[in-house]
């Protein structure tokens, strides 16, 4: 994917990405990022929570190409090479190497890599004096190029028991603007994965926008505070939108407080409904599901992001 | 006996669970360690309040090169794959992020110019909620990798006693690291679409990992039946649903313990653990994973 990274916008419209991320897991990132798709009409998605990949269920992509996804090492040690002098198992930081491997007619037991919690380091392969240690790239996930009925769309799946997840966004990240020039569309949502490490980093840095979708939880409170603090660090603009507001109004005006106090601005709020599950349930967007409720707050919300993010598929609609 | 809770998406109530789980195991007398592994957003405080006795900051180790000693030779660069250490003409650069402490440039050196040193990467504290012992580990802002610190985590946890360890979400690296180990793995999840699309990736993650398992089903009765169904034909047990009931999400809002506020959520994990402790033990006996 090398070829693919650091690509120079063509000319065109500038393609903006709005990052939609949370912190705390669980807050409403993709259903959200399914109702924007359907109102912007003209974005690319790209679905970088590779781990827990969800928003193929709402949008229904159909496959167009399959891509094998390599985004790192392994190592493998050959039984019938395999002397058992130790080495290996003393310089293996990541407790990967187990001395219960197949016998070889020379010794009794061999030392065997544990894939799962391998880290590609080759450090065993370097020092192993009898070159009983293949190291070479793994398959470690799969990505795809799909259209839906919102536009085009990049989603992956990381392989069982995998690593390299920040590779892996990336590499959803850069197709996806790399498509979103292609096609001369302006807009890239990204659905970004909880928490604040490798994956949702490989997620934000560089976007346009983040939009930080919380709860009114002292849970959704604390996680809001670590994730703005991540975009601010990395120079992102960010605003936040509270999902369930009404779960706890008071929760919900400290967060606003907190927000405004750190810069942080404000996308709106959107209501406790059941809606939202009962749109999941029937593979559609909130927005395609109904239009008040907590529908009309998204739109809301949606003008909101829009106005922030500007660009031509935005003229006339901001607030 | 050391439990995971964990799930594959987020938000489906890993917190919830876990801390109710200590709380009520403490209150009927047995030894109890909480451990929060998600250290890029921990809540378990939140519930259990722990006053804290300790807090160190943690690291990992990084390389540093003396550049009297140095011959730009280029091992280092080479054997790195992480893109952590290049060797550009006369100079060595050192990128702390990139690096997995593999200790491999370390090793390469032969003129030993590379030494490692530790890196403050976040925070450990420890301390005391009531009965239940706490330990939580904080990553510091911008730092990617947090999977040394979920291990510094597990390795403050006591041998003996009940430990219960409550994982970050999502299936990859930072779930690995905290449920490596764990006697048993409680997925906690909805009965929603995206629930069941990421309980069955970490049904497999634990499978490979050679965990027995056990599913909880949370806001029981808010979406559909396809759960409980994937679970019956995968021969998953459900050990304990926790209804819908708004109740429960106002006292989660607030930072209470559900088990605390209402007296019939209680039961419910107390029927858990119960389950737990009998399912769990018995198949200790049968680990397959490498000791």
């Amino acid at each position: 994917m090398s070829e693919l990274v650091g690509i120079a916008p063509r000319s065109g419209p500038p393609v903006r990405e709005l990052a939609v991320i949370s912190g705390k897991g669980g807050t409403g990132k993709t259903s959200i990022v399914a109702s924007f798709a359907v109102l912007s009409g003209n974005s690319v998605l790209a679905d970088c929570d590779v781990d827990a990949a969800d928003l193929h269920l709402v949008l229904e992509p159909r496959i167009v190409r399959r891509n094998d996804f390599t985004g790192g090492k392994s190592a493998r040690i050959k039984a019938g090479h395999c002397t058992a002098c130790g080495k290996c198992e003393e310089l293996c930081r990541f407790d990967a190497i187990f001395f219960d491997g197949p016998g070889n007619g020379v010794v009794e037991k061999t030392f065997r890599v544990d894939p799962a919690a391998c880290e590609g380091c080759g450090v065993c392969a370097w020092f192993c004096a009898e070159s009983a240690i293949e190291f070479g790239p793994v398959v470690n996930g799969e990505w795809f190029l799909s259209e839906t009925r919102c536009g085009p769309m990049v989603h992956a799946r990381l392989g069982i028991a995998a690593e390299n997840s920040g590779k892996l966004v990336s590499t959803v990240r850069t197709t996806a603007r790399r498509i979103a020039e292609e096609r001369g569309l302006d807009l890239v949502l990204i659905d970004g994965s909880p928490g604040i490490g490798c994956p949702v980093i490989a997620s934000v840095t560089g976007a346009t926008l983040a939009l930080a979708v919380t709860e009114p939880t002292l849970s959704g409170l604390h996680d809001l505070e670590r994730v703005a603090e991540l975009t601010r660090h990395f120079g992102i603009p960010t605003l936040v939108c509270v999902n369930k507001w009404d779960l706890n109004p008071e929760v919900c005006e400290r967060i606003e407080a907190r927000a405004r106090e750190t810069g942080v601005g404000l996308a709106g709020r959107v209501r406790y409904d059941h809606a939202f599950t009962a749109a999941q349930i029937r593979a559609k967007a909130v927005v395609e599901y109904r239009q008040d409720g907590c529908a009309a707050d998204l739109r809301a919300v949606w003008a909101t992001v829009g106005a922030h993010l500007g660009g031509s598929g935005f003229q006339g609609k901001g607030v | 006996m050391k439990i995971a809770i964990a799930s594959g998406k987020g938000g489906t109530g890993k917190t919830t669970v876990a801390t109710n789980l200590a709380w009520v195991a403490a209150r009927k007398g047995h030894s109890v360690t909480y451990l929060d592994c998600d250290v890029e957003e921990p809540n378990g405080h939140l519930f259990l309040k722990p006053e804290i006795a300790s807090s160190r900051p943690m690291g990992r180790l990084c390389p540093v090169v003396d550049e009297q000693k140095c011959t730009h030779c280029g091992l280092c660069g080479e054997i790195c794959q992480y893109s952590a250490i290049v060797c550009v003409g006369e100079k060595v650069l050192v990128y702390p992020e990139l690096c997995h402490a593999c200790g491999g440039c370390m090793l390469v050196c032969r003129p030993g110019a590379i030494t490692e040193a530790l890196r403050e990467s976040g925070k450990l504290e420890i301390g005391q909620a009531g009965p239940v012992r706490f330990v939580h580990g904080l990553l510091k802002i911008g730092e990617a990798m947090s999977t040394p610190l979920i291990r510094q985590v597990k390795e403050a946890a006591p041998d003996a006693g009940l430990v219960i360890v409550d994982a970050p979400p999502g299936a990859s690296c930072p779930v690995m690291e905290s449920v490596r180990g764990t006697d048993f793995v409680l997925l906690v999840t909805e009965p929603t679409p995206f629930g069941l699309n990421d309980l069955k990736v970490a049904v497999e993650m634990v499978r490979a990992l050679k965990r027995p398992l056990g599913v909880a089903i949370n806001r029981a009765g808010s979406g559909d039946d396809q759960t409980r169904e994937y679970c019956r034909v995968q021969g998953i047990d459900i050990l304990s649903e926790i209804p819908d009931d708004r109740r429960v999400a106002e006292a989660y809002s607030r930072g209470v313990l559900a088990s605390e506020a209402l007296p019939e959520i209680r039961t419910r994990f107390e029927d858990l653990l119960g389950r737990l402790l009998g399912n769990g033990s018995s198949r200790v006996a049968q680990r397959e994973y490498p000791a």
